[in-house]
């Protein structure tokens, strides 16, 4: 019984192309498309103008990092939605509907429910509790040095697997809907992004992720429109030409065979819902918005969008069951989806919108991908600039113009990196690298996080301990798995079976700092605790909590 | 900043303890729903699959498992909405006069 119900549960082990959020394997240079190279000059020239826009309201770290708190509880949930809907989410989730009908929809609902999680037990905490990062919020009442080392260090680690697999899957995206060299698309996304964050900082990089959202949903809703408009706006003859066409025939409205091992499957999930509460991009955005009211609000704006895009993604994958696998102009010689059936969406907005909206689409994927990497730069700088100099160097002592030159500094440092890092890895693997971001930020930044809101007997000792044990647990296991130990060591059989850690390194961080806190009768422990109940207050009523910034 | 006695004052407040239980009460059944409702959606998946392959009417390819499965997925923005809803609204109300009452 418990056997069969870890079998199918969660089903989330879905192909690996998928869930590494990236695009892999080799691709084929296209064709240069000009209407696509058009449009996404114009969305450069316009985000451009925001950028310079930003720039002159940027004078403080507070409007750097976190736009003077001046955004929105709208356009935050639009943000927040926009760096959930990345390029290869898009096509990932509209391509594994053309594949298997009903198993996309379930796939998707598992992105979807750490949403109101999030929003019930941690968005008004940490907005109340925090400044410009979570580790912020971590520290509180904890050792300022230790748990910002930790903290800084999980936020890097999870941007640098993050930016990797964006870079490499933007560089081979760009290769397959532009026609454009590789390199010349790993140093054009390196570059824009550096611009974006290093002149616009939170503030351009809130606009420009907030106009890619909009792109997107309208893009999207433009084909799923389409292709109702092509079954008479009835939901019924859309499923009942897909059952007639596809393959698979009725099967492809059922739940299907999405499992490939049970572990694998539930460490994935936890993987998800708690990895997002863990990522220093997305928890970056909650200080953006002036209260705990407005950081509410983009929870709620946030969940609707995302949902909204899954239903779309669901519409647009059965159009091209309709639409594109009965157009021999799709297919290769072998019959196969030209450019793989991740391109099944690209191919849909050719034809229901012609070359102008397929130029549109494939100008919103690069697009997003942009958005996505500059938000993670922003995440990585703050790390380094906020944490690690201000906080951890200079002990909260840093001049704001010192901080901003490192901030800067960082920036670019992190642009250069991310560009060789893009080249470096063009040929890797790198299936493995977002669920490792995801496993790390669940086993990590989490735990420490959650606990430094939640327990009052967590101590700086259990926080670092425990935080650090689920760090390495998870990396640790993540190199000896199937996914980086068989398939880029190349070697016979895996040390660790599972494919994903999360289960065994979220067991261990909180095993860890349970422990390590419980036996911590340091006298210093014993103020920590005592602070608790001030942090309490404040992350209940939001007194004393950093508020906008006036302009 | 005399912060550290408003914060005790606050934290000795009856309403204050009372907004707190009351919110975070809300808070873990909205969490609760939504993960049970999860749960029993993957539940379902696992052990009687065919039922949400069995189509609406008879003369339909649509089956139960479309509108469970948007099911979920509304169930998750309404239920957002409705703790918006009320954190906003009443629990911030509250908040607000535990607040003036500490600060006068």
């Amino acid at each position: 019984m418990i056997l069969r119900f870890l079998m199918t549960a969660l089903l989330l082990a879905v192909s690996p192309a998928l869930l590494a959020d990236a695009i892999t394997g080799e691709v084929e240079k296209q064709a240069t498309n000009y209407t696509a190279i058009i449009m996404f000059v114009v969305f450069i020239v316009f985000t451009m103008g925001i950028t310079k826009w930003a720039a002159k309201r940027n004078t403080s770290t507070a409007d750097y990092y976190t736009a003077g708190g001046s955004i929105t509880g709208f356009q935050n949930g639009l943000a927040i939605a926009g760096d959930f809907m990345s390029a290869a989410s898009f096509l990932g989730i509209s391509a594994l509907v053309y594949t298997s009908g009903y198993d996309g929809l379930i796939y998707s609902i598992g992105f979807l429910v750490g949403w109101p999680i999030i929003l019930f037990l941690m968005a008004e905490r940490l907005r109340n509790l925090g400044k410009f990062t979570f580790s912020d919020v971590a520290s509180y009442r904890l050792g300022q040095t230790q748990i910002r080392l930790l903290s800084a260090f999980g936020s890097l680690i999870v941007v640098a697997f993050y930016l990797i697999a964006q870079m490499v899957g933007a560089g081979k995206l760009i290769q397959l809907l532009f026609g454009l060299d590789y390199y010349v698309a790993v140093v054009l996304v390196g570059v824009l992004m550096v611009m974006y964050v290093l002149f616009g900082g939170m503030l351009a990089t809130t606009w420009v992720q907030i106009i890619k959202a909009v792109l997107l949903l309208s893009g999207a809703s433009f084909m799923a429109i389409m292709v109702m408009k092509s079954v008479g706006f009835d939901f019924g003859s859309l499923f009942a030409e897909a059952v007639k066409i596809h393959e698979k025939g009725a099967q492809i409205m059922s739940p299907g065979g999405l499992v490939s091992d049970p572990i694998s499957a539930i460490s994935l999930g936890l993987a998800l819902m708690f990895g997002t509460a863990g990522l220093p991009h997305i928890l970056m955005r909650f200080f953006t918005v002036s209260d705990a009211k407005e950081a509410r609000k983009s929870v709620f704006y946030a969940t609707g969008f995302i949902g909204y895009f899954y239903i779309l993604t669901f519409i647009i994958g059965f159009g091209a069951i309709l639409l594109v696998s009965t157009n021999p102009d799709f297919k290769d010689v072998t019959g196969a989806i030209v450019g793989g059936t991740n391109m099944v969406a690209i191919h849909l907005a050719s034809a229901v919108g012609g070359n102008l909206f397929l130029g549109f689409i494939s100008a919103v994927a690069f697009a997003t991908i942009l958005a996505v990497v500059a938000g993670l730069t922003l995440a990585g700088a703050s790390a380094v600039s906020h944490d690690l100099y201000a906080c951890v160097i200079k002990q909260g002592k840093a001049r704001e113009e010192d901080e901003m030159r490192v901030t800067k500094l960082t920036t670019l440092t992190l642009g250069v990196v991310a560009i060789l890092l893009g080249i470096i890895f063009e040929k890797q693997n790198i299936a493995f690298m977002v669920g490792l971001a995801f496993s790390i930020a669940a086993s990590c930044n989490f735990p420490v996080l959650f606990l430094s809101m939640y327990w009052k007997g967590l101590s700086t000792r259990g926080a670092l301990f425990g935080g650090s044990l689920g760090l390495f647990t998870a990396l640790l296991l993540t190199i000896i798995s199937p996914t980086v130990w068989v398939d880029v060591f190349g070697f016979a059989e895996a040390i660790f079976p599972y494919k994903y850690p999360a289960l065994f390194s979220m067991a261990a961080a909180f095993a860890g700092i349970w422990f390590f806190s419980v036996t911590d009768k340091s006298k210093r422990a014993g103020e920590e605790r005592e602070r608790f109940f001030a942090q309490f207050v404040r992350s209940q009523t939001g007194l004393g909590a950093t508020g906008a910034v006036a302009h | 900043m005399n912060n550290e006695n408003v914060y005790r004052q606050i934290y000795a407040n009856p309403r204050f303890q009372e907004l707190v239980a009351k919110r975070g009460r809300f808070a873990w059944l909205l969490s609760a729903v939504m993960l049970g409702a999860y749960l029993a959606f993957i539940l379902l998946i696992a052990f009687e699959p065919q039922i949400l392959g069995v189509p609406l009417s008879a003369d339909t390819v649509t089956t139960w498992g479309i509108p469970v499965g948007v099911g979920v997925i509304f169930m998750a923005f309404i239920l957002t909405g409705v703790y918006v809803q009320r954190a906003n609204g009443e629990f911030d109300r509250i908040n607000q006069e535990i607040l003036n009452e500490a600060q006068k």
